[in-house]
């Protein structure tokens, strides 16, 4: 977990209760004399929205397509040292630093429902500390060189 | 300074991103398909949904909101450093029909695979694409043992419209995959194309 209860990140306002909420996740059953009723199969004990602080939406104007990229700005070259950031922002950041990853590929890495890895991507959105690329409009066909492109890529596999 | 942090990487670049949908009945072979094509090994990605799946979500009485989960299989196709291609298996289950809606939204197009021993688990799909004018093709996953159709017989048993295009495959084969994805964005090529001389002429 990363920097999950570190002293420096204690004055943030919420950072308290993601934290509780982050640790309550990685770790099920925790508390001793718990350890009989949670187990790893019983799944998360912490509701997965409880990293969301409850948001189900973010500020972000559009909503995020599954197969939007998320790349990282030059701004977050070290999100580590940013203690705004949950550890599961953090993360996000530095899975896209490696390569750029979409929403969907996001949600299954981190298994996290895509639900709340939108919220968590819309945040960083906001912090301009990532931009995410917009797909193609809605109801609307890709343009015939697109597709001729993806034909060519299939055929050359 | 040279090793620096920010001097590490170059700036990533920003591809265009794609997808094709593949829809069927339970069990006739999506995740097959995406694994037998896909440069990664089928991610499951999990969307909690709340109540019946409404499209916009506000923070309000989400306390008694009840939520259920449903799991989407995919895969990835990086055709060239800035165009990937995305699969998506649609949930095989008739009650997550509106998660189907985000799904197909800019959707290039979409596969129908059928098994002719169950052909009606793919009615629904077909009648979804036909609906939301979502171009799709229909192909045949041929099982070891099943009794093989023609493809003009699976047409007619299905209904299709005249130049939606049938095809047999091996949805374990990447190579006859591979045939069904470009079959799909070549009925895709061939709708857009259609459309545009419409528009043109109206």
């Amino acid at each position: 977990m990363n920097d999950a209860g570190s002293p420096r990140s204690a004055g943030t306002p919420g950072s308290q209760e993601r934290e509780t909420a982050a640790r309550g996740r990685a770790v099920p059953g925790a508390r001793q004399q718990d350890a009989h009723f949670f187990d790893a199969d019983a799944g998360p004990v912490v509701r997965p929205y409880a990293m969301t602080r409850g948001r189900t939406s973010s500020a972000t104007r559009h909503r995020l397509d599954l197969i939007a990229i998320v790349i990282p700005e030059p701004a977050a070259d070290d999100p580590d040292g940013d203690h705004t950031l949950a550890p599961e922002h953090v993360e996000i950041v530095q899975l896209c630093q490696d390569s750029p990853q979409s929403i969907a590929e996001l949600a299954a890495t981190l298994d996290l429902p895509v639900g709340v890895v939108r919220v968590l991507v819309g945040d960083l959105v906001e912090e301009q500390l990532v931009h995410v690329t917009r797909p193609v409009e809605p109801a609307e066909l890709p343009d015939e060189s697109l597709l001729r492109e993806v034909i060519d890529g299939l055929r050359a596999l | 300074m040279v090793f620096g942090r920010s001097s590490r990487k170059q700036r990533p670049v920003e591809p265009v991103t794609l997808k094709i949908l593949v829809a069927g009945g339970f069990g006739v072979g999506k995740t097959t398909l995406v694994g037998a094509v896909s440069e990664i090994r089928p991610l499951r990605t999990e969307e909690t949904l709340s109540e019946a799946g409404r499209p916009v979500d506000d923070t309000h009485g989400v306390e008694s909101k009840t939520t259920t989960t449903v799991a989407m299989d995919f895969g990835r196709i990086t055709l060239r450093e800035d165009l990937v291609l995305y699969l998506f298996g649609t949930p095989g289950q008739d009650r997550f029909w509106f998660l189907w809606d985000e799904l197909a939204q800019g959707a290039l197009g979409a596969v129908v695979l059928a098994d002719t021993r169950r052909l009606e688990d793919c009615f629904a799909a077909v009648d979804y694409f036909e609906r939301r004018q979502i171009p799709f093709t229909v192909a045949v996953n041929c099982f070891d043992g099943a009794p093989r159709h023609a493809a003009e017989n699976v047409a007619a048993a299905l209904d299709l419209d005249p130049d939606v295009p049938v095809m047999l495959c091996d949805a374990r084969d990447r190579e006859s995959a591979k045939e069904v994805l470009i079959g799909v964005v070549e009925h895709a090529l061939e709708v857009s194309a259609s459309r545009r001389r419409a528009a043109a002429t109206s």
